[in-house]
């Protein structure tokens, strides 16, 4: 009879034994060595049934297609843009998925996204050697400007967003601010006064470092509601979160 | 290249207010411990902010220069340490890594801080060199006043270690202080648009207009001074960043 | 002669005293800090970030490249001038060799992984602080490894066989040290070395010492990892 080693939501290391005994099946982030299963990364144990998991905690993103990513653009190119993905990967953006406007040939390509701009894309295409293709083709899709950009680690951007983006959206009612979030853990934040901005950045933070706790939401909720009378005027009341183009 | 942290950094201070919510002329927490390598003949470990470097003090007995026989030698080095910012490179040291090393070199070198001729041990035979390195940790932003804090604080660690006149023994270190009469402290000034502030985070570093590093004595006279960034500075602005600096100094000095 | 009792008292079997921590450069990807007796050492992890130059990219796999260099002000006797020495290049090749068993980096085809090592304060040993250090550091980065690396020297003084020499123990004449690295659940071996003079049954104790030590190795590796997450005031910390 196989033995569990571990309890649900610990963390643990590589080369860390996770159970013994051949009636568990080793998933994502684990590996059979023998009679026994051991994490190969560093996560959350995550079981189901005799299916052992990690969840990721740390490490740097990973470009995926369908993921919505954040990003500045870096290089114009002949027929198209650079954009940095923050990950080891830089992206592509040809011009025809950028704009369904017609472009010209020999355009200048600054006149629609110039170095530095940054962008809310899509990842339409990741092959083997890892070249990325993007679009800006889709709903919410856009170039992004004023507001604040902020780093956060891309495993944790799920709990960030939260259940529906029930996270995402109570982070907005309180603070009024307008957020996005890329799958690539750049985030963008606006908002009408410093003060709001500033709470919803601490917050986005508080998430990204505590997002491996159980009760996230209340302890979340908690800290908002505990720093409501910092930001001026019962944010929650006169706003409600912006607009709603939230992943 | 960066316009938009730009415009942000800019719209921010004309509310009063910077990315992490700090005043214009507000530093992050500081903090200096002593004797964090215990090779060293004196070190220090100084935290601004996320901000942190470790500096070391050695000492070696050589031969006086030939124009300077009867002074000892003082020189800081800094390392830009690859491993504390992903923009940091091995291979020889880049520009910035030289300008902050001469730029703390001056600042303790010229106020005359420590008496190199006390540093002489026999004129035209022996001198103490006495290096002081400076390496970064991590580079959170304002590596400027965090690695002069850290090569003073180094300095007044410094104790020289046992020399029977033939050879150094490094086992055994000596009650005796490095002769450090003045304690300089280098504040730099940034300035953005209209305004003038201190302790920028990484994100504000690259979009500054211009910066002046000031270094002051206890007593508020300058020691050193250092104008940098791509833009030029108005006269009467620049005697506003070194009285600023000069007040922000004392409050640096007080970690010390 | 024989070596009685150790300089520092230890017992022959005995490391000094270890600390280490995770997390502890914010720029970097992961990072780590191991402390053992008076060497420390920290390591940071850089990537996987875009290769250059290009030529050197691995269309099948990520590279590991990995950099040590002992502070200027670090090491007991004269000043460490700054930059690559022959020294300082052998023991990163040989560090990432001993790195590489552990890692998988098939994900990162075309990309480099960076490991910086810095050592601000040196008492024997560095190679294998570095090793611990770095080991935490790529874990604390999420690079997917099947295990930990530990590393410590075992060696011999006039009759002795000891563990985790320390600089005088290093430096004796009659001393012999054998850094060694091993991947804790394999006790498979990933670095070694030696200078000194000493039989074959000898180096096996000394193997057979390390295999030991490096259970405990473990324990203060992963302690540190564990200890990232753990937030003050959380009841399941």
């Amino acid at each position: 009879m196989g033995e569990i080693k571990v309890k649900n939501k610990d963390v643990v290391v590589p080369g860390e034994i996770l159970a013994n005994g051949m009636d568990f099946l080793p998933s994502y982030g684990t590996y059979r060595e023998g009679e026994q299963i051991l994490a190969s990364r560093l996560g959350l144990v995550n079981i189901e049934g005799k299916v052992i998991k990690l969840v990721p905690l740390s490490g740097v993103y990973h470009p995926k297609k369908g993921d919505t990513i954040i990003g500045p653009v870096t290089e114009i190119l002949l027929s198209g843009w650079r954009v940095d993905t923050n990950s080891a990967y830089s992206a592509v953006m040809n011009m025809k998925d950028a704009t369904s406007e017609f472009i010209a040939r020999g355009a200048n390509l600054t006149k629609y996204f110039a170095i530095g701009d940054y962008v809310m894309v899509k990842i339409i295409n990741v092959t083997s050697q890892n070249l990325v293709d993007l679009t800006m083709k889709g709903p919410g899709l856009r170039k992004i400007s004023g507001g604040r950009m902020i780093r956060v680690n891309s495993n944790k951007v799920p709990r960030i967003i939260g259940k529906q983006g029930s996270m995402v959206s109570m982070i907005k009612q309180y603070t009024g601010c307008r957020i996005l979030v890329g799958q690539n853990g750049i985030v963008w934040v606006s908002g009408d006064e410093p003060a709001k901005e500033l709470l919803a950045v601490e917050t986005i933070k508080k998430i990204e470092l505590e997002a491996h706790i159980p009760g996230l939401t209340d302890k979340v909720n908690a800290f908002l509601e505990g720093h409501k009378d910092s930001v001026k005027g019962g944010v929650k009341e006169q706003n409600n979160g912006g607009n709603n183009d939230v992943r | 290249m960066h316009d938009e942290l730009k415009n942000q950094v800019g719209l921010l201070l004309s509310k009063q207010t910077r990315l992490d919510g700090r005043t214009n002329e507000q530093y992050r927490e500081i903090s200096v411990e002593y004797g964090v390598s215990k090779n060293a003949e004196g070190s220090a470990r100084v935290k601004i902010g996320e901000t942190e470097v470790i500096s070391g003090v050695k000492m070696e007995v050589m031969k006086p220069y030939s124009d300077r026989p009867d002074a000892g030698s003082l020189m800081v080095n800094v390392e830009l340490n690859p491993l504390s910012s992903p923009e940091f490179e091995n291979g020889p040291p880049s520009i910035l890594a030289i300008e902050l090393a001469r730029i703390t070199d001056r600042c303790i070198r010229e106020s005359k801080a420590i008496d190199v001729k006390k540093l002489c041990i026999k004129s035209g035979e022996k001198m103490w060199m006495v290096v002081i390195d400076v390496c970064t940790l991590n580079d959170a932003g304002n590596l400027f006043d965090a690695v002069a804090l850290a090569a003073v604080a180094a300095v007044t660690d410094a104790v020289f270690p046992a020399f029977d006149g033939e050879i150094v023994d490094y086992k055994n270190k000596t009650s005796d202080k490095l002769p450090l009469s003045k304690t300089p402290v280098s504040t730099t000034i940034y300035k953005y648009g209209d305004h003038l502030l201190v302790d920028p985070t990484s994100d504000e570093e690259k979009v500054y207009d211009s910066r002046m590093t000031v270094g002051v004595l206890e007593d508020g006279s300058i020691c050193s001074l250092q104008k940098g960034g791509d833009d030029a500075i108005e006269p009467d602005i620049v005697v506003k960043m070194i009285e600023l600096a000069k007040v922000k100094s004392q409050e640096l000095r007080k970690n010390l | 002669m024989t070596y009685d009792k150790r300089f520092d008292g230890r017992a022959f079997d005995e490391m000094r005293p270890m600390e280490a921590k995770a997390g502890v450069i914010k720029r970097a990807a992961g990072s780590g800090w191991f402390k053992i007796g008076n060497t420390e050492a920290y390591a940071a992890v850089y990537g996987p970030r875009e290769m250059f130059p290009r030529f050197q990219q691995n269309p099948e796999k990520g590279v590991l490249r990995c950099f040590y260099s002992m502070m200027p002000f670090s090491s007991a006797g004269d000043r460490v001038r700054p930059g690559p020495s022959r020294r300082s290049k052998e023991i990163s090749l040989v560090t990432a060799k001993a790195l590489l068993p552990v890692l998988d980096l098939s994900e990162y085809a075309n990309s480099v992984v960076d490991i910086y090592i810095e050592l601000p304060q040196t008492d024997a040993g560095t190679r294998c602080a570095g090793i611990c250090a770095a080991s935490i550091a790529l874990a604390d980065a999420g690079i997917p490894m099947k295990d930990l690396v530990c590393a410590i020297s075992a060696g011999k003084v006039e009759d002795k066989i000891i563990l985790d020499l320390n600089y005088e123990e290093d430096s004796h004449e009659k001393g012999v040290d054998i850094p060694i690295a091993m991947l804790h659940n394999s006790k498979k071996i990933s670095l070694m070395q030696l200078d000194g003079e000493i039989s074959s049954e000898e180096v096996a104790q000394c193997i057979e010492m390390v295999k030991k030590a490096s259970d405990k190795l473990f324990e203060v590796q992963k302690e540190a990892l564990k200890g990232r997450f753990r937030v003050a005031g959380d009841k399941n910390a």
